[in-house]
């Protein structure tokens, strides 16, 4: 079973979003999703101060064995990136939600967040797709 | 997440090009990704499945098989064998036995490699089967068991057609062909593997099998041991009744032989630079063109083989193409499919991954002959450097060159 932390948001394409007390936005992916590429050997992450739409492909995580983009949760400006990941990329399998964090984004709408799902309905989600 | 890149069907994502929805035959996904009706097509479970599960393996469909891709973390498991010990279910392979008076000239006649070089019983030699055209069927080995009796090991995913070409070429020859589908198949690698294994057999079985030569098998007891493998370690590949293999399965992972998936056994045979078939050779590619030359027995030239007079024409005309292996320089990860770009011209890479043991991307490409030392991959529009060297990047756990 995967672990899905009770105070994040989630999206269907399995990345978490964390709000923080300053209004920005940490992203990364779930457990479930770290589990299911496999050990983690690149992030590809986007450019501090570019700006994306909710849904646009803004990065990408390499496993051994597969690549996928990842899709911003939310629209808005990057404020920074976990550079510690260019080294350490397994960190993502290790600590998903913690240390393996991916960017750190500025929400141009806050209300985006409202349409992403709550643990309970992630962890269904994941129920219905397995 | 959205799978980009992953690896081809063939290997252990099924080949979802008939079941995918519009819009997405261009992606490669993990079943996981996908919902559930576009991935979930009837599969087989070999002998080792519950086991397997048992111990905690990650299960995919791998061309209609429920087979491991991991027990955990792929790297971890590549590392076992290339420092200790570990094993892998390839009880989804086809194995053929071949026995009957005409079995040694038949092979003779289907075979790329020459089984003349089979002289002592027991000895094992891989080879490519060719169509008409010097387009590569399959790859397999064939052991020598006995004058009138072969065993051939062919790939899972082209069992059907394997067989039909194979009765198709056997149509009146004095031999008969039946599938071994009642055997399971471990195969057990690394440095430490045999000695692990070889503690489970009875003292007398031990000797026998330890006593084994590289490339050479023995019937010990009632498992068929061989030294082979698709890791470029040491060890065994075990056959055994099915009923027997969950019970070894389990003791070999009670004496420390780590249980591993299809995950690190492509990239431990990527390392090693063994072709994987349908992705670095198949029926469109010769073996002269897929780095597979040594493996095709040209002399004596009377041995008319089934493919032979379109390799030589091949051969007459010049080769153009040379499959060859690529390390990436920087960041980044190879992938199969990928523009490769070099002075003489286009190619394209065949696999890809990361190579645990290097502690970088490595890969096999299909390039110009004159392709020189170096190249450039397209990655997602971006193009890398990669420096060209020979297929094999591993070997018995050390870096080749």
């Amino acid at each position: 079973m995967s672990n899905v932390p009770g105070d994040l948001k989630y999206s269907s394409d399995h990345e978490w979003v964390r709000l923080q007390d300053d209004g920005s936005a940490v992203v990364g992916i779930t457990d479930h999703a770290q589990g299911a590429l496999g050990d983690l050997v690149f992030v590809e992450a986007p450019e501090v101060g570019s700006v994306v739409a909710s849904g646009d492909a803004f990065g990408v995580v390499e496993s051994v064995k597969a690549a996928s983009d990842l899709l911003s949760p939310v629209g808005g400006e990057v404020l920074e990136v976990n550079s510690a990941l260019d080294d350490t990329p397994e960190m993502v399998n290790t600590d998903p939600y913690g240390d393996g964090w991916l960017v750190r984004m500025q929400p141009s709408d806050a209300s985006e967040l409202d349409s992403l799902m709550d643990a309970a309905a992630y962890e269904q989600f994941l129920e219905d797709v397995d | 997440m959205r799978s980009t890149e992953g690896v081809r069907s063939g290997w252990f994502w099924p080949d979802l090009s008939g079941i995918r929805t519009e819009g997405r035959q261009n992606y490669d996904l993990p079943p996981f990704l996908l919902p559930i009706q576009e991935w979930k097509v009837m599969s087989d479970k070999t002998p080792l499945y519950d086991a397997q599960v048992a111990l905690g393996a990650r299960m995919v469909d791998f061309g209609g098989w429920e087979m491991p891709v991991n027990y955990g973390s792929q790297i971890e498991e590549h590392h076992a064998v290339r420092n200790d010990a570990g094993m892998f279910d390839v009880s989804h392979m086809t194995v053929l036995d071949l026995k009957g008076a005409a079995t040694r000239s038949f092979l003779s006649r289907l075979l790329a490699n020459d089984v003349a070089k089979l002289r002592e019983p027991g000895k094992a030699l891989y080879s490519c089967m060719l169509n008409g055209a010097g387009g590569v069927i399959d790859d397999l080995i064939v052991y020598y068991l006995a004058e009138d009796r072969f065993r051939m090991v062919v790939n899972a995913a082209t069992r059907e057609k394997d067989l039909a070409w194979i009765e198709e070429q056997a149509t009146g020859k004095e031999l008969t062909l039946t599938e071994r589908s009642d055997l399971a198949m471990i195969a057990i690698q690394g440095p430490n593997a045999r000695q692990k294994a070889a503690a489970l057999l009875p003292a007398e079985q031990a000797e026998s099998a330890l006593a084994l030569k590289p490339f050479s098998a023995a019937e010990v007891g009632e498992l068929f041991v061989a030294r082979t493998g698709y890791t470029g370690e040491d060890g065994w590949e075990i056959l055994l009744p099915a009923e027997l293999a969950a019970d070894f399965w389990n003791r070999l992972n009670q004496a420390g032989v780590r249980p591993c998936g299809l995950g690190a056994r492509d990239t431990l045979r990527l390392e090693a630079g063994m072709n994987l078939y349908g992705n670095d050779m198949d029926e469109s590619t010769t073996p002269l063109e897929s780095a597979l030359s040594w493996t095709v027995a040209l002399e004596p030239q009377e041995r008319d083989f089934i493919g032979r007079s379109a390799l030589e024409k091949n051969k007459a005309d010049g080769v153009d193409r040379k499959l060859v292996g690529l390390i990436l320089e920087g960041k980044g990860v190879l992938r199969a499919h990928q523009k490769v770009i070099c002075a003489a011209g286009d190619g394209e890479t065949t696999s890809g991954s990361f190579s645990p043991t290097l502690g970088c991307s490595i890969g096999m490409a299909r390039v110009p002959v004159a392709c020189g030392e170096r190249c450039e991959v397209e990655i997602r529009g971006k193009l890398l450097p990669a420096r060209v060297v020979k297929t094999t990047f591993v070997r018995n756990g050390e870096a080749v060159g």
